[in-house]
């Protein structure tokens, strides 16, 4: 523990020290501000690393003279296996934000970028470890609070604006509910401590109910379900690209990790617990990605991929909770693991997607898929890290994503076996949107790569692009690494979800061991397939060298059917690559068009224009806002600005209290 | 292991090319045409791989790996589907999230090194190819889905072992709704008529045979053999289903290689009778396929 508390404390030292010195305009703040978050990582890694081996759960004290609070935090290995990647992923980022952050150098001050990163990591990791409710909350503030001052980094652009006061407007909602949440426990247990609520646990089945929603709503908006996910898209393409790595890779998990800490408050759950979440990973999973598909911008497009892997998330925990209510260990150990396992398997790859698209912004000054193009050629680097990223997040083999996906997948199957038609018929809606889902992320994903990467420059512009620095390089291939390395020794990782299984689900070791065995032997030989894969492709490649050599190789210019002179602007775009996906789900995605008919023999003009604003948003929220405000402003008289008239109603208010107070 | 496990793979390596001369066969009778020669693709094959290679200025590595990829992955997959009472080389619980996978891989490098030539005609054909996968990509699990339900197995080669003909007695309805959804996969799945018209000359009609447009040589020869073997392995999950096994191991063996071809006779059958469906209708026949698979599931369950 001692360990953990001075990682915090480098971290909140860091962060006030690059507050400080911020008004040195001619200070080179990169190592500055990224180093101590680095050390912290390093140093907080050692005791996470030791809980999730199975070593002793940590917990300390500390009185806090706030009421009801307590500085009490604990080291468990379910909040160990957060940490890990939210500490690797935040010293990752850092490091690429010193060579993303530098063309910045100079014209603004560091500082205060660097003071609200290190208060968001310090923000998440006192998430992840707190056990008194008041504590947790404070977190969840300090997270949401520094990463709205990182959203609003570029605040000069009014849309940077707009996304950044649309991410405060909804993190504050969503933890209207979580008070609410924490509440509800409070005044039945009689207690804030965590642990306290985890030991008693509710035994009305209403009351459970109610936090079961409160939870999924207050958590849910965090984590970017559907249609609690309206921020997800503002925010994320507002943020500088490291910061948008770190929050879609890690901080929208704290509600997964709310969520799944809440669970174990709330006793034995009712089936129905199970569909809810199982309807809203469909939901997200296939929205998110049908969403994604229809984006025109790069670090849009991934962040309702981060919706949509949210959604698969859910489905695991929603099999999980199936699990739970109808006793089948199987289902218990799967979900909950594939779940676990997505946690850290998407915190790699869409961390590196967004590090890969801020490099894409770096090296071309755009993020327009439809300019972009030929970048493998200019970005050797980012292009190669981006595949493995493109290719784990559509969940194929041999990569890491596969691995995670399977165990969802397998649950799903073991499950759809029995006969009770209350379990097999939800999984078999599960088993359909997942392997859609799927079908979907590929043609993402084909997209998001082939016409950003391969073919020709769209654009004047792009063609000069330039390979990013080495400090932007490294975190990409350590991540591409991570990629390669959790699909190659996937029952190793599996089995360290042991510890995390064991306290989550409550079941005994033995249990645990056994089902995890019999998963591990499956993992085993998809390994087994994974590695031949690789052995035929490098004999393939051999083979194919082979019978080159020696004979004529040409080059010459792209097949059209005769045509000689093709241009950029001749080739597909990404809009129309996914046209046929948007036309045939247009009722779920209201993507507009303005089409400009070319007339006439020779046609001087024509155009084309598809917008896909966000349904939720457009049909729900602002209407929903709209009509609040409607309503509000009739409360308008009371505010005159007048401060004579305020302090009267302060007075006034007062004396009502009192005479309510000793009536 | 022993050395009987690799039976399975080596019929897939051997015979899959015999497919196309079957089905090209089927199609020239119906016709009235004497047709190509039985082993054309084996020529083809052996033609091409002779050739030297033109690529694309625009192309880069991802153009020349593509191919290799696709067959790679095809070969791993040939890989884990048994034949007759033969088990496959790799089999074990779920063996055919693999085998989906696998096939997924292969799809995603053949679409972007479509794309990598720059050419509107691939980024079409690509376009097409992940439209139409992803909805066959949820017909394939729910028919599996099916299947591990009806027989309470979830390994390629024990799920497809048992379906006797008791079974059929049994459970004739799932059984004849999850074949006939699985016909529908393998002909999306492998660009056959009424999904896609491997014959045609036009290249915007095309959706598999425009994505490889710009490939010659060794690497044309790739993609001709994966794709036979693609067809071998849908059709070899056609015929586990289909065909009831007998007490003979061999005679089982025999049977199913037979089978495939009765496959491919249909396929050439189809083909034969049917034009392509315009693109549009398209889609409600892969929902379709998925949507008798889930009603084969829900009878499966009373």
């Amino acid at each position: 523990m001692i360990l953990l508390l001075s990682a915090m404390a480098v971290l909140l030292y860091g962060a006030v020290v690059a507050l400080l010195l911020m008004n040195r305009p001619r200070l080179d703040f990169s190592w500055l501000g990224a180093f101590p978050v680095v050390v912290a990582a390093i140093v907080g890694c050692i005791p996470t690393i030791q809980v999730l081996m199975g070593g002793a759960t940590e917990q300390f004290h500390f009185p806090w003279p706030v009421p009801y609070g307590e500085f009490f935090i604990e080291l468990d290995p379910l909040s160990a296996w957060f940490l890990l990647p939210t500490l690797l992923l935040s010293a990752l980022c850092a490091i690429y934000g010193v060579g993303y952050l530098r063309s910045w150098q100079g014209r603004r001050s560091l500082g205060p970028v660097w003071f609200f990163y290190g208060l968001l990591v310090l923000g998440m990791v006192l998430v992840l470890l707190a056990r008194n409710a008041v504590l947790f909350l404070f977190a969840w503030e300090l997270m949401a609070v520094a990463s709205f001052f990182l959203v609003t980094f570029e605040h000069e652009r009014e849309s940077v604006r707009e996304a950044g006061w649309i991410y405060f407007v909804a993190t504050h909602l969503g933890t209207a509910f979580l008070l609410a949440f924490f509440l509800l426990l409070a005044r039945e247990t009689g207690s804030m401590d965590f642990d306290v609520w985890a030991a008693q646990g509710i035994h009305t089945q209403g009351l459970a109910s109610v936090l079961f929603l409160l939870a999924v709503i207050g958590f849910g908006t965090k984590a970017g379900f559907m249609p609690l996910h309206v921020w997800l898209p503002e925010a994320h393409p507002a943020a500088p690209s490291h910061v948008s790595a770190l929050m879609s890779g890690v901080m929208i998990k704290t509600g997964i990790y709310g969520l799944i800490r809440a669970f174990t408050f709330l006793g034995m759950p009712p089936l129905w617990w199970g569909w809810v979440l199982i309807g809203i990973g469909l939901t997200s999973g296939v929205l998110g990605v049908l969403f994604a598909l229809a984006q025109h911008d790069l670090k849009r497009l991934l962040a309702y991929h981060s919706v949509e892997n949210i959604g698969i998330i859910a489905l695991g925990l929603g099999v999980g909770l199936l699990g739970v209510s109808s006793g089948s260990t199987v289902l218990i150990v799967l979900g909950y693991g594939g779940a676990l396992l997505h946690v850290l398997n998407h915190a790699l790859f869409k961390g590196l997607l967004f590090l890969g698209a801020g490099a894409v912004l770096h090296g071309t000054k755009t993020l327009e898929i439809d300019h972009l193009g030929g970048l493998l050629k200019r970005m050797p680097w980012t292009a190669v890290t981006f595949l493995v990223g493109a290719v784990a997040i559509s969940g194929l083999p041999p990569l890491n994503g596969f691995v995670s996906e399977f165990l969802i997948f397998l649950g799903a199957f073991k499950g759809g076996i029995s006969t009770v038609g209350e379990i097999a018929v939800p999984l078999l809606a599960l088993i359909a949107g997942l392997a859609l889902i799927g079908g979907l992320a590929v043609a993402c994903f084909t997209k998001a790569f082939g016409i950003v990467f391969l073919g020709e420059p769209r654009s004047e512009h792009v063609a000069q692009a330039h390979e990013v620095g080495w400090t932007m390089r490294l975190p990409m291939l350590a991540l591409a690494a991570g990629c390669v390395l959790i699909g190659l020794l996937a029952p190793t990782v599996v089995g360290s979800l042991k510890a995390v299984l064991e306290e989550v689900t409550g079941l005994r070791p033995e249990v645990v061991s056994l089902n995890l065995a019999a998963t591990k032997t499956s993992l085993t030989f998809v390994v087994i397939g994974s590695l031949t894969f690789l052995l035929v492709t490098v004999a393939l490649v051999l083979l194919r060298r082979s019978l080159l050599a020696g004979r004529r190789v040409e080059q010459s210019v792209t097949w059209g059917c005769g045509y000689p002179q093709p241009t950029p602007r001749m080739q597909y775009t990404a809009s129309s690559f996914a046209q046929p996906l948007t036309d045939l789900f247009k009722v779920l995605l209201g993507t507009r068009k303005r089409i400009l008919r070319p007339r006439g023999f020779f046609p001087p003009e024509g155009s084309l224009e598809t917008i896909t604003p966000d349904i939720s948003h457009e049909e729900m929220y602002r209407p929903m806002f709209e009509r609040g405000k409607a309503w509000l402003s009739q409360l308008r008289w009371l505010q005159h600005g007048n401060v004579q008239l305020y302090v009267l109603y302060i007075a006034v208010t007062l004396i009502v209290l009192l005479v309510w107070k000793f009536r | 292991m022993n050395a009987l496990a690799f039976i399975p793979l080596l019929l897939a390596l051997v015979l899959s090319p015999l497919l196309f001369g079957v089905i090209n066969r089927t199609k020239a009778l119906f016709a009235g045409r004497r047709g190509q020669p039985l082993l054309q693709t084996y020529f083809d094959l052996w033609k091409l791989l002779q050739k030297g290679a033109v690529y694309s200025r625009t192309t880069t590595w991802i153009f020349r790996a593509g191919p290799m990829v696709g067959l790679a992955a095809a070969l791993t997959a040939a890989m884990l589907v048994p034949l007759g009472n033969f088990p496959a080389l790799i089999a074990f619980p779920a063996d055919f999230l693999l085998f989906a996978g696998l096939l997924g891989l292969m799809r995603f490098f053949t679409v972007v090194a479509a794309l990598d030539t720059g050419s509107s005609f691939e980024g079409m054909g690509a376009s097409r190819e992940v439209f139409f996968s992803a909805l066959t990509e949820p017909a394939l699990l729910v028919i599996l889905a099916t299947l591990a339900q009806q027989t309470g197995q979830l390994s390629l080669s024990t799920m497809l072992e048992p379906v006797s003909v008791a079974h059929w007695q049994h459970a004739g309805p799932v059984v004849a709704l999850v074949v006939v959804a699985l016909m529908i996969v393998l002909l999306a799945e492998n660009a056959r008529i009424p999904v896609d018209d491997p014959n045609t000359h036009l290249e915007l009609t095309m959706i598999h045979e425009v994505m490889v447009l710009d490939h010659g040589g060794p690497d044309l020869a790739f993609v001709l053999y994966s794709a036979g073997l693609k067809l071998w392995l849908f059709a070899a999950l056609v015929v586990g289903i289909v065909l009831p096994a007998t007490a003979n191991a061999w005679l089982n063996l025999l049977l199913a290689t037979g089978g495939m071809f009765v496959v491919a006779v249909l396929v050439g059958v189809i083909e034969s009778i049917m034009a392509r469906l315009r693109l549009v209708v398209l889609p409600q026949l892969l929902v379709g396929a998925g949507a008798l698979a889930a009603v084969a599931f829900l009878l499966g369950l009373i």
